[in-house]
């Protein structure tokens, strides 16, 4: 029997379901917001309206929450979790409709180094804002970088390494990329702990991202910018 | 030197110096065992040793600040000082703001690589990159400095998202303690991962303080 103060999502309005499940993304409940998805698809809504109020919306409070220090990484990870169940049920049906794309990306985490939490949460992120994302997934070389280059033409290159011993392969690949003639095709964004601004100017590349949110915005300025660019 | 407090006060305070001998060791709180057993077993009493809280290491980017402050504050009461971490993910900040300062600080990317030995712990980088590292101090401290901050007492579905890629722990060994064995085995099922011992001693901890020492 359910407690009298249970909330029943299918009870809510819309409005109250979609604030309910920023609540939910928040508390990391993976099956309530997958229901809550799923209600909001049952109502007529447009899988694009409920990625971005209700999934992309409530990670973004989690994601300020987390920069200001109020939530920290177990929790940002249970909500990313939930997240990421309302993503899969989303993905094929904003393939289906079409939904706008802001660019493409390709992402990794450098060789030699495993971590990937951050990177996934980019990955994440950068999906939930639009863009379409290929990602490598771990201990990634420079040649399996351009290979994927070649391959997606992507706007943007992601690396990603939590390392100060793995770090500096990110200019192994951006230098063989200027050596290639091919650095200027491409956006190429940096981040994880031990980078900094510094860092990332020192290596050559257009910007270091310090979480999944500055990624996602930075991303979406650079491609504009790119777009913007008048025909030489 | 003074006598240790326990690893919980060195986790959360640090070590605060005894104002005796001429040259200062600013060392991390994960340390101070070990650098107070060197400093012993060679009598070295122009030594002073001051630790700043362990969990510093849980952000890593207050370590540089948190360094500088004290070699600010104590350089007047020393004749030298030398700093007792590596980078330890600083990304360089460290090494950078001590050359700044002038003061020397210990070689190498952390603890695992020093305590193994810098050279040694290179050779086997590109094969080893799957390996989860303890120490005597976090195998003792696990619990404070893994389980918890990692929210694994609250959230043990997140281990996976943690460790999953990850293939086996090595304990490095400082000292021959069969109980700190058993209990770095433990964190290595905990964890769900191979478990490797290693005895590596002092590494290059002892040889940077030896020089030291000297100079």
């Amino acid at each position: 029997m359910a407690d009298d103060d249970e909330i029943i999502l299918s009870e809510l309005s819309d409005d109250e379901l979609v604030l309910q499940m920023h609540d939910d993304l928040y508390d990391g409940l993976r099956e309530e917001i997958e229901e809550g998805v799923n209600l909001l698809i049952s109502r007529g809504w447009a899988p694009y309206d409920a990625l971005t109020k209700a999934l992309v919306a409530g990670m973004t409070i989690v994601g300020a929450d987390f920069r200001d220090g109020i939530l920290f990484v177990p929790e940002v990870l249970l909500a990313a979790n939930a997240m990421k169940g309302g993503m899969a049920i989303l993905k094929p049906l904003l393939i289906a409709t079409g939904a706008p794309r802001m660019g493409k990306m390709v992402i990794g985490t450098v060789k030699g180094d495993i971590h990937d939490i951050g990177k996934n949460l980019v990955g994440m992120m950068m999906e939930g804002a639009g863009f379409e994302v290929r990602d490598l997934g771990i201990n990634n070389s420079v040649e399996k970088y351009l290979a994927a280059l070649e391959e997606e033409k992507p706007d943007i290159l992601g690396m990603s390494a939590l390392l100060t011993t793995t770090m500096p392969y990110m200019k192994v690949v951006i230098d063989t990329m200027k050596e290639k003639g091919m650095r200027d095709d491409y956006i190429v964004l940096v981040g994880g702990a031990p980078l900094n601004e510094e860092f990332s100017k020192a290596i050559g590349a257009d910007a270091y991202c310090r979480d999944a949110a500055v990624a996602v915005e930075t991303a979406k300025a650079y491609v504009a910018r790119k777009h913007n660019r008048p025909n030489v | 030197m003074t006598n240790l407090p326990d690893d919980t006060t060195l986790t959360e305070a640090g070590l605060a110096p005894d104002h005796k001998g001429r040259i200062l060791l600013i060392a991390c709180g994960a340390l101070a065992h070990e650098v107070l057993a060197v400093v012993k077993a060679n009598g070295w009493t122009h030594m002073d040793l001051q630790c700043l809280p362990a969990k510093l290491h849980l952000y890593p980017d207050k370590i540089t600040d948190e360094v500088a402050r004290v070699v600010a504050e104590s350089r007047a009461a020393y004749q030298s000082m030398f700093v007792l971490y590596a980078d330890c993910g600083t990304g360089g900040q460290l090494q950078e703001k001590c050359k700044k300062l002038g003061v020397e600080m210990l070689e190498g990317p952390h603890c695992y690589s020093f305590f193994e030995g810098n050279a040694q712990f290179a050779t086997h980088l590109d094969t080893e990159f799957t390996a989860f590292y303890l120490t005597d101090f976090l195998v003792r401290q696990f619990d404070a400095f893994v389980w918890k901050p990692m929210g694994l007492d609250r959230h043990p579905q997140l281990r996976d998202m943690y460790f999953g890629n990850y293939t086996k722990l090595v304990y490095q060994a400082q000292t021959d303690d069969p109980t700190l064995d058993a209990k770095a085995e433990d964190c290595a099922r905990r964890l769900g991962l191979e478990y490797e011992r290693r005895f590596t001693g002092y590494g290059d901890l002892a040889t940077a303080l030896e020089q030291v020492a000297r100079a």
